[in-house]
């Protein structure tokens, strides 16, 4: 994420989400930058452990929805007050101040509905996600009960890969990056 | 880390491992249909391509083909309709409320629950749409601009508001489940042999992939969409039950009615959860994951919401008294002892008094006796629906008009049919989708499993 020098890139398999855990967290210790980790499940700590940051994707939420509620304020304002005012019931409309009392359960939902689906939107597009992806995991078993690492390799391969078998990895691979 | 009380029962039965979870749950999927899916199938498929005759007849020729009359104007088309919207309640309020409240039984049980309120939305929606008459003309509920002035829809009417809380209901509850789905697809995909099928779950598993960056947004969205469904899904309820508080009737123009609704909402919800999980654990043999714990649990919510709507029974007639207004009290007498006596006393049987059976820890652990309830409660809610609908109108303020309602063949077909279309649904989703949310369940097999637990109360904590 966002290095410039490409470091080749050793990938450890492992079998326990524990065992993955604290690996990360002595790797991380001794120095090296565990670029990824897939798993089959959410790893409680694991990105506070890899460093990651916050994803800001509910603050997003909150933006989206308060544009659904100017949307639907808008939209109530200029159909039932400014464009076409009625008498509907006796209910006073000479502002949208006054309407608004009716209004809430229609500007609450869309305030719902777009701070639901645009998050979901910005969600499938951070990630990388659309229908007929490419499967993004390069090992078929981190969906079911193994965990893939990928760690960048610097210093000495040999100490990365004695390091990573001290710490429970079932297998071990290099790819250039 | 993966500490829990051993006051708690386990979740998981039997010496599972993640392995183990990822097969059990992938099997329906990969396996031959049994023949009793294709019985049940079969005749759901039957009874929708009824409905399907039912409903084509009915915009073919007008709605007056129904059994509604000049006082009974709205009967069985709405009563279903405020029965399918309710049932849709119970799959929002597990995957929803219970995240929110952090309970771990809800993992086995709310994709289930939340495909059934998908697809129990999908039948209510078709009522009004039916309901309109000239269906084509169905986009007019949009504010569309139009060659007529512009003359913009009411958005001081309950009606509309319904259609915006609907649909959003429909369309949220669809992405929340689908969110939850991708990972758990990404699990048939990469162990797929079958390339066609492994090229479908290609493409429903968008590519996923399970990095932790992915995970810890999928976590956010999540518990964002938990926060947002919620009062979603006590809002949409709530303002079914304003399509009939904000009109002037004796019987519908109470103040009680948004939270009484919602209570029976989760009360007929869970009811159908009920009746569907104990059937689907059954075919696909998941015991192990949907025990007698989350069969207890369920059983408990039925009690209590059951309950509250009997509160708000009880509380619909003492108002009625203490209102003064002798339309009031003769809109609820009426209901009790007029000629829908029958319908009344229904509803108050299957849903007051059946579900205190529940207080019996004995009962409410037994799983035949669970299911004879939860389709009793089921009844018990059309009939409340029933009740609330018909008595109210079908005395009104002028004796001369008073009368009585009787369905024809295509009110019930209709109805029958959307039974059907749910069930076909239903069966088909059971088929072809993990039924349980298994990424999800793998998190807490070490807190929760039983084989973990044991270990952990034997040697102790570390």
């Amino acid at each position: 994420m966002g290095h410039t020098k490409h470091n080749p890139i050793v990938r450890a398999l492992f079998n326990d989400d524990d065992i993955v855990l604290s690996a990360v967290k002595d790797l991380r210790a001794n120095g090296y930058n565990v670029s990824e980790v897939y798993s089959p499940f959410p790893i409680h700590g694991l990105d506070e452990a890899m460093g990651l940051k916050r994803t800001r994707l509910s603050t997003a939420a909150f933006f989206y929805g308060l544009t659904g509620l100017f949307f639907a304020a808008w939209m109530t304002y200029y159909t039932m007050i400014l464009d076409w005012p009625q008498n509907i019931g006796g209910k006073p409309n000479a502002t949208w101040f006054l309407n608004m009392p009716a209004f809430i359960p229609v500007v609450f939902e869309l305030t719902v509905f777009f701070a639901a689906h645009l998050m979901c939107w910005s969600y499938f597009a951070v990630n990388g996600l659309y229908p007929g992806a490419k499967a993004q995991n390069p090992d078929p078993r981190t969906t079911d009960d193994h965990f893939l690492m990928e760690v960048e390799l610097e210093g000495e391969e040999d100490d990365l890969n004695a390091k990573l078998q001290e710490l429970g990895a079932l297998e071990i691979s290099k790819i250039e990056a | 880390m993966h500490y829990e009380s051993p006051v708690r029962n386990p979740l998981i039965l039997g010496d599972k491992s993640y392995s183990d979870i990822t097969n059990d749950i992938a099997k329906p999927v990969e396996s031959k249909a049994p023949r009793s899916w294709w019985i049940a199938f079969s005749i759901a498929f039957v009874m929708f391509l009824w409905g399907v005759g039912c409903i084509l007849y009915t915009i073919g020729t007008g709605i007056g083909v129904w059994g509604l009359n000049k006082t009974v104007d709205w009967a069985w088309d709405i009563t279903n309709f405020v029965w399918w919207v309710g049932i849709g309640h119970a799959g929002t309020l597990i995957s929803a409320v219970l995240l929110l409240f952090r309970q771990k039984w809800r993992m086995a049980i709310n994709r289930s629950a939340e495909a059934m309120t998908i697809f129990s939305v999908i039948q209510a929606g078709l009522f009004p749409l039916i309901h309109m008459g000239r269906i084509w003309m169905a986009y007019w509920v949009m504010p569309i601009p139009n060659q007529y002035g512009s003359l913009w829809v009411n958005f001081n009417s309950p009606l509309l508001w319904d259609v915006f809380a609907i649909s959003t209901y429909l369309t949220v509850s669809t992405v929340f489940w689908y969110v939850g789905l991708i990972p758990d697809f990404a699990m048939i995909r990469d162990r797929a042999i079958n390339p066609v099928q492994k090229h479908i779950y290609k493409i429903l598993s968008f590519g996923w992939g399970g990095q932790a960056k992915h995970w810890q947004r999928f976590e956010e969205v999540s518990l964002v969409l938990a926060g947002l469904a919620t009062p979603l899904v006590l809002s949409v309820h709530t303002i079914v039950s304003f399509d009939f508080a904000t009109s002037v009737i004796p019987g519908w123009h109470t103040t009680i009615f948004p939270p009484y609704f919602v209570a029976g909402a989760i009360f007929s919800g869970f009811a159908m959860v009920q009746t569907l999980l104990l059937i689907v654990r059954k075919i696909f043999k998941m015991e192990d994951y949907i025990n007698i714990e989350h069969i207890e649990m369920m059983n408990i919510v039925i009690m209590v919401t059951g309950s509250i709507v009997g509160v708000a029974y009880i509380t619909e007639l003492v108002i009625a008294w203490y209102s003064g207004v002798e339309y009031e009290q003769y809109a609820f007498l009426n209901r009790a002892t007029g000629p829908y006596w029958w319908a009344y006393w229904s509803m108050m049987t299957c849903n007051v008094f059946s579900p205190q059976f529940m207080w019996s820890k004995k009962l409410r652990t037994n799983l035949v006796f669970t299911f004879v309830i939860s389709i009793v409660v089921n009844i018990g809610m059309w009939f409340e629906r029933f009740v609330i609908i018909v008595t109210s109108i079908h005395r009104d303020y002028l004796p001369s008009s008073w009368s009585m309602f009787s369905p024809t063949f295509v009110d019930i077909g209709i109805y029958i049919g959307t039974i059907g279309f749910f069930f076909v649904l239903f069966l088909l989703y059971a088929r072809t989708f993990p039924v349980i949310a298994q990424a999800e369940l793998k998190t807490i097999l070490k807190s929760s499993g039983e084989n973990f637990k044991k270990h952990h109360n034997e040697h102790g904590a570390h």
